[in-house]
């Protein structure tokens, strides 16, 4: 994987030498007691690394050199869509990166404009009425969009009696965390032997002690929930919400829509479905997308378009409230434009197709190669298989390394034993599929021939198997100034 | 359709080994009222003239200097920040589950917690939160855990954002939120009951000012409350932080360390705590260990509170945090380096201060925020703060937010270490006409 | 894998110790074998009452997180401290020193509902 090798990396606190300094800042001329008063000043300055800016980059520059990334390695996460993040995104975000979020309304008409278009195209992909694009992530999307179910409850006088929200087996650990966090209790719901969620099951689950049901669709085997229109149905018919996780849009996008499946409430990924960087762990943005019925409660501040300009809408007494400070991951929300106006509506589509159609073709290949695939119906963006019998899911994704893979997910959904969780996206060619399944092939050979091998996998990554238990035992989280 | 690599070759081979002929027979399943929606979106563009319409949009937002704050400010940021940041291995990294080839992504993590733990004297931090409001809303719902209790006394000192967003969570979970008005620009002290679970407060405040809460800390302590202070990691560089106070959690707004302002987002939220809540910290934590050869790696440790197993009961449904953003103030700390940062910390208020000096010169315009304050400050404007921050506005300045929560005529200002007496001056002079004309 | 006559059992893999109204919990060697290595055993509070069945305790493995269910109605008297330094111990010695809480025996009846070694073993080999 061209890895920068070195068996110890110093901590750039272990490069710091007393006196050496930095980028050259503005400075002024100031006393800090003069300034603050002798009471607020610090007793010990702050123990950060002295360094040269050439020694800053350099480490860090290094360390880059020891992670992989979209652009250096194919990253078949299942659910997280991990497609290539087009770079003129990035020179898009720097053209709106001096605004100031408190600058008066006649000053951001660029940037309020281009917040109502992204609004309108993405109500437009998911058939939905109302948007806000406030909330952070996908998982601050289902909270907000849990908690304006909770309002809308509330509003109607039934949230005291409804206190389930029902979640299928083979969901997402974010969707019950963040029922709890709205308030709720959670029930799991099974999956019948199809993979699909039991609809039997799921209906004598209903009544009026259920507030909503949260699905992905296609779900977390990748299988379009074919029964779903019966779903909503009756979930309506009991007075129950449907919250759909846009986790998997990636899939459908141009070729089918939430609001037309039946759902309330959608949150979206825009660092997954619209190639927005996963910059290591964030920054996302989880926009939330509502039928009529719902708009009253979404979060302060909307963007209205007036014949005289484009304003903020704080007068929504039934809102929510705020879920973060401004207007959102503003930066993110370019990029997701940028994306959309780059593909165009058939381009997106065809995204989508070509995302099933890499899915398909590598699923085949798998199987061909002695991985099961225990849901093995028509499956969409992403398949989940397992190794051939005897072998575990971890020691396969730890040799992966060795061959220059990012493994796929590991262990999810909780209802495969040994699951592995592939969503190869669109932006793969064909023989990046091959290698892949080629090398899965032989770790599958070489593992079932030597088991031992296969244990101490990886051997050529710039570190081996951590001691994890260590880790969680005697936590280190800091380094310390001795 | 660009960055999809496959010919139209490949597709139909890759149809055919499937035994299909067409794309839209893998959609044949889903139910046919569902398929082909009418959806209204633009033509396609290629990047120049995706950029060429960007540049157009842009232009119809007004630059201008910027004097406005709230947590988020105009700071210098060397460019080193981006070049690190920008790099592919570092931008299109996903979470690192995978530690063996993601070391430096934790390694970064690792500085980081550090830096932060550093910067407010406590003892440990996390990977980061979205941003300063929402991790006041974490701050607060970790205290309550911790306590076992459900009700939370904030200061109106503190951001009314920040206390919007917490309204919300702790709204959702049933917990009371009590504010505690101020007295002109600081929190009073005030009593604390024994129901209490959460006592915050913000230094520098909302309105600027430096507040001074060790003996709130003692009174939350003797309540059985923990205390939580909301602080700007960049006035941590020289004012005394809030784990010399006796603070028990400290959160806060990282914008100002390496991050552009970019209308309010991507930035992160930073959480610090004392040791022994540890295991109350939601999100992500990274732990330093050994691999199976004794080499030093790093790992995400105490997975065990997060989504993807506690599920339900997990501290926080967090999974995507701010990875990149807080990469960035990692990144630009150790570009400053700590004699850096105090200079540009210290630049920031002589800055502040000599604009209030000089802003306070116009008729009518009295002070609201009282020294000593950090960045920002308000002041009360003989008219309409909105009317002058439009004012401003037309002649190439962005100042005077309108807080209205204040009382009549305040507005909010802030400076930072990019401003030069030139600059000050000419936005005086500016303030002067809006402000008296 | 170990199941002491001499203990009660729960379901949930809770082994249970009787002395003079007060029962002594843990998890079983089966138990601590399907977690792995234990790296936190989160403790209940001492005082607090609890119910038959009520989940009281979590322990944590580096991938999972289980709950421990009190196997009878009482109070909590006593709590494994060494536990917070050691979690090891619950694997190395299940039943002795990774003992996890103790409670005070509110309704001796309930004792009755309890696994004996012979039925916990018959449950944990229709599980395997």
């Amino acid at each position: 994987m061209g890895f920068c090798f070195s068996d110890r990396v110093p901590l750039i606190f272990e490069r710091s030498r007393p006196g050496r300094r930095g980028t050259p800042a503005p400075a002024r001329a100031a006393d800090p007691a003069e300034l603050f008063g002798e009471a607020n000043l610090r007793e010990r300055p702050p123990a950060l690394p002295e360094v040269d800016e050439l020694t800053a980059l350099r480490h860090y520059t290094n360390l880059s050199r020891r992670q992989v990334g979209v652009d250096t390695t194919f990253y078949p996460l299942g659910s997280c869509t991990m497609k290539y993040n087009p770079r003129v995104l990035e020179a898009a975000a720097r053209l709106f990166a001096d605004l100031h979020p408190y600058q008066d309304e006649a000053s951001l008409q660029g940037a309020l404009f281009l917040m109502h278009e992204l609004g309108e195209y993405l109500k437009a992909l998911t058939g939905m009425d109302a948007i806000t694009l406030q909330p952070a992530a996908g998982a601050h999307g289902e909270l907000t969009g849990m908690l304006v179910v909770r309002a809308y409850h509330a509003d109607r006088g039934e949230l005291e009696q409804r206190r389930v929200v029902l979640v299928p087996d083979s969901a997402h650990g974010s969707n019950p965390a963040t029922s709890a966090m709205a308030g709720f209790e959670v029930r799991e719901v099974p999956s019948d032997a199809d993979g699909e969620v039991d609809l039997e099951a799921l209906k004598r689950e209903l009544g009026d002690h259920v507030a909503a049901i949260m699905l992905t669709n296609p779900n977390t085997l990748g299988l379009f929930e074919r029964r779903i229109l019966s779903l909503t149905e009756a979930a309506h018919a009991a007075g129950v919400q449907l919250y759909y996780d846009g986790a998997n849009l990636n899939a459908i996008m141009g070729w089918a829509r939430p609001g037309d499946m039946g759902f309330d409430v959608v949150h979206l990924n825009l660092h997954k479905t619209f190639a927005t960087p996963h910059g290591g762990g964030g920054p996302g943005a989880g926009p939330v997308a509502v039928k009529a019925h719902l708009a009253p409660y979404l979060p302060v501040p909307l963007v209205e378009k007036t014949p005289a300009g484009y304003r903020l809408d704080f007068q929504r007494p039934k809102s929510i409230g705020r879920v973060r400070s401004f207007f959102g991951n503003f930066g993110v929300l370019v990029k997701a434009y940028a994306y959309i106006r780059l593909l165009g509506r058939e381009g997106l589509k065809r995204a989508a197709a070509l995302s099933v159609l890499n899915a398909r073709y590598l699923k085949e290949l798998l199987k061909r190669r002695g991985y099961r695939v225990p849901y093995d119906g028509p499956t969409m963006h992403e398949f989940v298989a397992q190794p051939p019998e005897g072998l575990r899911a971890l020691d396969v994704a730890k040799a992966l390394l060795d061959e220059g893979f990012h493994p796929p997910t590991i262990y999810f959904p909780l209802i495969v034993k040994e699951a592995m969780m592939i969503e190869p996206t669109e932006t793969e060619a064909k023989e990046t599929l091959e290698a892949f399944a080629e090398a899965l092939g032989r770790i599958a050979r070489r593992g079932q021939e030597d088991p031992d091998w296969l244990h101490g996998a990886p051997y050529t990554t710039p570190v081996r198997r951590l001691d994890e238990v260590r880790a969680n035992r005697r936590p280190v989280l800091r380094w310390r100034p001795d | 359709m660009p960055y999809a690599p496959h010919t139209e070759a490949e597709v139909r081979a890759m149809l055919a080994d499937l035994g299909l002929e067409r794309l839209e027979e893998l959609y044949a399943h889903l139910p046919a009222d569902l398929l082909d929606p009418p959806i209204e979106l633009p033509e396609p563009m290629n990047e120049d003239a995706l950029l060429r319409h960007l540049a157009e949009v842009a232009a119809r937002n007004r630059p201008g200097r910027v004097f406005l704050g709230g947590g988020v400010r105009d700071h210098f940021v060397p460019a080193i920040v981006d070049t690190v940041a920008g790099r592919g291995e570092f931008l299109t990294a996903y979470t690192p589950y995978q530690p063996e080839a993601s070391q430096g992504v934790l390694q970064a993590i690792f500085e980081y917690q550090t830096m932060i733990a550093e910067l407010t004297a406590l003892d440990v931090a996390n990977a980061s939160l979205y941003d300063g409001a929402s991790a006041l809303a974490e701050g607060v719902l970790l205290a309550l855990r911790a306590t076992r209790r459900m009700r939370a006394m904030v200061s109106r000192g503190v951001h009314p954002e920040y206390r919007q967003v917490l309204a919300t969570y702790l709204n959702a979970v049933g917990a009371d939120l009590q504010e505690v008005p101020l007295e002109g620009d600081r929190t009073p002290a005030f009593a604390v009951a024994d129901d209490v679970g959460a006592v915050v407060v913000q230094s520098p405040n909302f309105l600027g000012a430096i507040e001074s809460y060790a003996p709130l800390a003692e009174a939350a302590h003797a309540a059985g409350a923990l205390l939580v202070v909301v602080a700007d990691p960049l006035s941590l560089a020289v004012l005394r932080p809030p784990g010399e106070q006796g603070a028990d959690v400290a959160v806060g707004e990282g914008q100002p360390l390496g991050n552009p302002m970019s209308l309010g987002g991507p930035h992160f939220g930073y959480i610090a705590v004392r040791e022994g809540l540890l295991r109350q910290l939601p999100g992500r934590l990274v732990s330093m260990t050994e691999d199976a050869e004794g080499r030093r790696g790093f790992v995400l440790a105490l997975s065990a509170r997060e989504q993807h197993i506690r599920r339900a009961k997990a501290r926080s449904n967090i999974t995507t945090n701010a990875q990149n953003a807080a990469l960035r103030a990692t990144v630009h700390l150790a570009a400053l380096g700590p004699e850096g940062l105090k200079g540009v910390a210290l630049a920031t208020a002589a800055a502040a201060r000599r604009l209030y000096q000089l802003l306070l010169e116009a008729g009518g315009v009295r002070p609201l925020t009282r020294p000593p304050f950090f960045a920002e400050f308000a002041l009360r404007l003989p008219k309409d703060p909105a009317e002058v921050r439009s004012l401003l506005a037309e002649a190439g300045y962005h100042g005077a937010y309108p807080i209205p929560e204040y009382g009549e005529g305040a507005a909010l200002f802030a400076a930072s270490e990019r401003m030069t007496e030139d600059d000050l001056l000419a936005f005086a002079r500016a303030f002067f006409v809006a402000v008296g004309g | 894998m170990k199941v002491p006559e001499e203990l009660k059992y729960r379901e949930t893999h809770e082994w249970v110790r009787i002395e003079d109204g007060v029962a002594t919990v843990g998890i079983t060697d089966y138990a601590q074998e399907e977690l792995g290595d234990v790296v936190y055993v989160e403790l209940p509070e001492v005082g607090r009452a609890v119910r038959g069945g009520e989940a009281v305790a979590v322990i944590e493995s580096v991938k999972t997180a289980s709950d421990i269910y009190a196997p009878l109605s009482g109070e909590v008297v006593a709590v494994n401290e060494a536990l917070a330094d050691h979690p090891e111990k619950v694997n190395e010695d299940p039943y002795g020193e990774g003992w996890i809480f103790k409670l005070r025996i509110a309704d001796p009846a309930e004792v009755e509902a309890l696994l004996d070694a012979e039925a916990y073993r018959k449950l944990v080999a229709s599980e395997g």
